[in-house]
């Protein structure tokens, strides 16, 4: 067997690593993988751009920032495979969310009226509003500004960034050194569980298929050792396609339940796998379908566009400078030609193209594939905007900031 | 040169200041990675700051690095990207090492050099305590399990060890497991000795 080592942060949406791991996924390529638990973005960064690990489980912005040199030593990222679409909540304390629309449902199905509800509460509240991101270059960053922008709130100034590790946001709220937070699951369930938040946001209610996280390699590696990519591209396509069947839910959530992965109560855990997600302590949960998708919709397909939307958010928040060289390098971190070869032979519906429209689907429709048929999900931003890959600068006009 | 030490361990952070002090340096401070540990290292701006590259809280240091007004000059992870051995080591030991700009890498090294050295002894030290620890349970096990042999097959001690030490190796299984399942056999029938 190949030995391989990928490092990953203790958070559910590791599970497709998991699953290849614990449920043979890996093994049936002929790969001896090793998981390596980290608990900071910049470790696994660092293992993976200094070569301890062959691959990562990254923060997509991320991917493109060391690439583009933004953090720390820079190097080429190749990211042929996307480990999950969705998945992150925002959750406020209680009194900050008091400001909000006192029904907690609509606070997730009308995400703009939620955002000027946030807009309106900061100037009540006894501080400037301290809310906890899991890094600078996360996708839930990203997200927050975007969904804050939209409210005519400036994140850089009309609220407070704090950039904390998820396993510490809870802690943190409860010692209220924070007003909420915006991080993967389980921890805004873990919070909610302990009476300590409520859920005022889905990832999905902001952008209906969001970029999340991705497999990332060096992109020398990656070129260096092509079968092997192949091997693991299959393997991790083969588990997510496990960890999407409602059948498997259980087994998943005592697997990531363990003390070497996520070690969380696996029933916190399973909320986010199955869609049911309680917003706060003592109501119903909500369904929420698509809060978490591994496999469904093409959702592993590395698209360009998403690395350019990406290389847009951190052109409008003064990330990085715009320029051709930094739009080209952000488009090549996601590698769909890695992804077509590795999985041409295997019965996954493959896109015919590499580039889409981000945000201009309403509703489910059927596209172009090489086999079988693709559904792609509805994948809205909330308010309506659509991202052109090939009109960046226009689409960045159309923002205040 | 001012050396800050951010460790979750304060065991470990203090051996290190013991090796750095005998080593002449003597201007060091331990920050450990809790609270508001962010705006301390801000007040205090170390020329280096050796970090626990297992702390969780490597991320909001990174973004103090990234937003900080207070620290004029660009910081470094490592500051010679070249030399990837001794980076392979030092994330190896679980060191990291942040420089601020324009530090002549001459003088960076022999600190790295000597924080891998201490957090590599540490990590020893630590896992010679865990077996020592893990041979002195099993030593209780066997004990136990000898004196229910002792007491219900009326074996002396000396064959009530040879008797585990048979069935472990016909079971390929360790003396402590084949201890162990003795014991919790006989808990659930209620011979506790």
């Amino acid at each position: 067997m190949t030995p391989l080592s990928i490092a990953f942060v203790p958070l559910t949406d590791a599970a497709v690593l998991v699953a290849a791991r614990e449920r043979g996924f890996a093994a049936a390529e002929d790969i001896d993988l090793t998981l390596v638990r980290t608990t900071s973005w910049a470790t696994v960064r660092d293992r993976l751009v200094y070569g301890q690990v062959q691959a990562a489980h990254m923060l997509a912005p991320l991917a493109v920032a060391v690439t583009l040199g933004l953090s720390q030593q820079p190097a080429a990222i190749a990211a042929p495979f996307k480990l999950n679409v969705n998945g992150n909540a925002l959750t406020l304390a209680a009194d900050f969310a008091a400001a909000l629309d006192p029904v907690s449902r609509n606070r997730i199905t009308d995400p703009e009226a939620t955002a000027h509800d946030f807009a309106g509460a900061i100037g009540l509240h006894r501080r400037k509003p301290i809310i906890g991101v899991v890094h600078r270059f996360s996708s839930h960053a990203l997200m927050l500004r975007y969904w804050l922008g939209y409210a005519g709130v400036d994140p850089d100034r009309d609220v407070q960034l704090r950039v904390l590790p998820p396993s510490l946001m809870v802690e943190a709220l409860r010692a209220r050194e924070i007003d909420g937070f915006l991080v993967g699951e389980p921890w805004s369930s873990v919070a909610v569980d302990s009476g300590l938040g409520e859920i005022a946001a889905v990832g999905a209610s902001i952008w209906r298929r969001g970029v999340e996280k991705l497999l990332a390699m060096r992109e020398d590696w990656a070129e260096a050792n092509a079968a092997l990519v192949d091997r693991l591209l299959r393997a991790l396509d083969r588990a997510a396609r496990w960890c999407d069947d409602p059948a498997n839910r259980s087994d998943l959530a005592e697997l990531l339940a363990r003390p070497d992965y996520v070690a969380q109560p696996a029933a916190l855990i399973e909320r986010a796998l199955g869609g049911q997600i309680w917003l706060r302590r003592d109501e119903a949960p909500v369904e929420v379908p698509d809060f978490l998708l591994f496999h469904r919709e093409a959702a592993n397909f590395p698209w360009r566009s998403q690395g350019l939307w990406i290389y847009s958010q951190f052109v409008r928040w003064g990330f990085t400078a715009a320029s051709p060289d930094a739009e080209a390098a952000a488009a090549r971190v996601f590698r769909s030609d890695l992804y077509r070869r590795a999985l041409a032979g295997s019965g996954t519906p493959m896109p015919g193209a590499s580039m889409k429209l981000e945000g201009a689907l309403g509703a489910p429709l059927g596209v172009g594939s090489d086999r079988g048929t693709l559904t792609l999900g509805p994948d809205r931003f909330f308010d309506g905007r659509v991202f052109d890959p090939s009109r960046i600068e226009e689409y960045l006009a159309g923002f205040a900031r | 040169m001012r050396i800050a030490i951010v460790d979750e361990s304060g065991l470990r952070a203090t051996i290190l200041e013991d090796g750095l002090r005998e080593a002449g340096y003597d201007d060091i401070t331990l920050v450990p990675p809790r609270g508001a540990f962010v705006a301390r290292l801000e007040a205090l701006a170390p020329d280096i700051v050796i970090i626990d590259l297992g702390t969780p809280s490597r991320d909001s240091f990174e973004e103090m690095l990234a937003v900080s007004r207070a620290l004029a000059r660009p910081i470094a992870m490592f500051v010679d990207a070249s030399d990837e051995t001794m980076i392979g080591e030092a994330i190896d030991a679980g060191v990291g090492a942040y420089v601020v700009d324009g530090f002549a890498k001459e003088r960076v090294k022999p600190v790295l050099d000597l924080a891998i050295r201490r957090f590599n002894a540490f990590a020893a030290l630590r896992s010679e305590l865990e077996e020592a620890r893990t041979a002195l349970a099993e030593r209780r096990l066997i004990d136990r399990a000898k004196a229910i042999l002792m007491k219900s097959r009326g074996l002396s001690e000396a064959d009530a060890y040879a008797l585990l030490r048979k069935t472990a190796m016909n079971q390929s299984r360790k003396i402590a497991d084949v201890a162990q399942a003795l014991i919790t056999a006989s808990e659930l029938l209620g011979e506790m000795p």
